[in-house]
């Protein structure tokens, strides 16, 4: 089984041998910015069919469903960002912990929604029909968004795959629950906010189960 | 390795070659067992081959080649856990039944020590003597010297040509 000097020599060999030009990678963030230009036409696009006029003045009532959706904002960028910083060989775990302050925005920010219906009886509260949109529209939006971040990733090297996929997982979940954020009908309640909660939980936790196979190939 | 990523043949070989005493050094710090040094090495420059578009020419090289060297080493500490759990251990039985040495080695050695004794037989009467007494039964001097009926001088003269010759014979070098 052990290996000598000699054959690490042929080993060397045989690699330069096959040694082609390669282009490459570009910086985490110009990457990030790629996936997140995708992510931008999507909101167009719902912008362009909803229009931004039911999001603001949702937005203008409630308060806190704006930060949340910030929040969520700020997740996805972050959390995408990390998971291309890691993907780069050498760069510090730490980077792992930066969409920490945008979740916590996102979530403590819907906690209070959680509220709502004790704090303004009056707004419209969602039912469980529409909780079950929600969950489809957050897991519907993920697939394409983390499959797209997993091919990304696999042409980089990511040495820990299942850190990796807990980030796209995120990343990619909160991505969705910010478009939702665009044609979301109502303001969340407790219903809505366990809706969000297991469907950006489901989107994660797939990725860590799968993400971990799909990217340690690479 | 900016050089290797543009295609620079040369360089890559230099630079993986230089690679390798780091590389060990990441994977001894990890824990790996000195015989599995050399997988690591091996697995950790194909690693090397298939990412080597993700190293950033502005970032420390070290750093990168550390980071991928740290993780096979751990893939192979897992790996060989894993085996280790699955397989049986039994002390006892492997010491009633030692794994002796190859069929090659063993024949290796055997051929040593015919040549061996064929260069002592060659020697003169003399040198042959003191390295048969002195050497080979391992008989003091005083023992030899009574034996052969030569003094303990002679003796000692002859067993130092006797071995130099013999040094001489086989690596070559007075």
């Amino acid at each position: 089984m052990t290996a000598d000097p000699q054959s690490h020599q042929a080993l060397i060999d045989r690699l330069g041998t096959d040694l082609v030009p390669v282009r490459r990678l570009l910086p985490p963030g110009l990457r990030t910015a790629g996936w997140l230009l995708l992510v931008a036409a999507l909101a167009a696009g719902l912008l362009m069919h909803y229009g931004a006029g039911p999001m603001l003045r949702r937005w203008a009532a409630t308060p806190d469903l704006a930060w949340a959706g910030i929040g969520a904002v700020i997740t996805a960028i972050s959390a995408a960002w990390a998971a291309f910083a890691l993907a780069v060989p050498g760069r510090r775990a730490a980077w792992a912990w930066l969409p920490l302050p945008g979740a916590l925005l996102w979530i403590g920010a819907s906690g209070l929604g959680c509220l709502r219906t004790w704090l303004a009886p009056g707004t419209e509260v969602a039912g469980l029909q529409q909780s079950a949109d929600c969950l489809l529209f957050i897991i519907g939006f993920s697939i394409p968004l983390s499959a797209l971040l997993v091919v990304l990733l696999r042409r980089a090297c990511p040495l820990r795959p299942v850190l990796a996929a807990v980030l796209i997982g995120l990343a990619s979940a909160a991505a969705s629950a910010s478009l939702l954020e665009i044609c979301h009908a109502f303001d969340s309640a407790a219903t809505d906010l366990l809706t969000h909660a297991l469907a950006v939980a489901a989107v994660v936790a797939v990725n860590a189960a799968m993400g971990g196979r799909l990217l340690s190939k690479a | 390795m900016a050089a290797a990523q543009a295609g620079d043949r040369r360089a890559y070989e230099k630079l993986l070659a230089d690679s390798v005493a780091l590389i060990r050094a990441v994977a001894r710090r990890q824990g790996v067992a000195p015989d599995h040094l050399d997988d690591v090495v091996q697995e950790t420059l194909i690693t090397v081959h298939r990412v080597r578009q993700t190293y950033d020419p502005s970032r420390s090289y070290d750093a990168w080649l550390g980071a991928i060297a740290a993780r096979r080493a751990i893939d192979s500490l897992r790996s060989r856990g894993r085996r280790d759990s699955r397989e049986l251990h039994d002390e006892f039985a492997l010491d009633r039944h030692p794994d002796a040495d190859d069929a090659s080695a063993a024949t290796e050695s055997e051929q040593r020590a015919q040549r061996l004794h064929e260069a002592i037989a060659e020697l003169p009467p003399g040198q042959r003597e003191a390295v048969e007494q002195l050497g080979l039964r391992e008989r003091s001097l005083s023992e030899a010297a009574e034996l052969t009926g030569r003094n303990t001088g002679a003796l000692k003269v002859n067993l130092h040509r006797a071995l130099k010759a013999l040094r001489e014979r086989f690596h070559g070098e007075p």
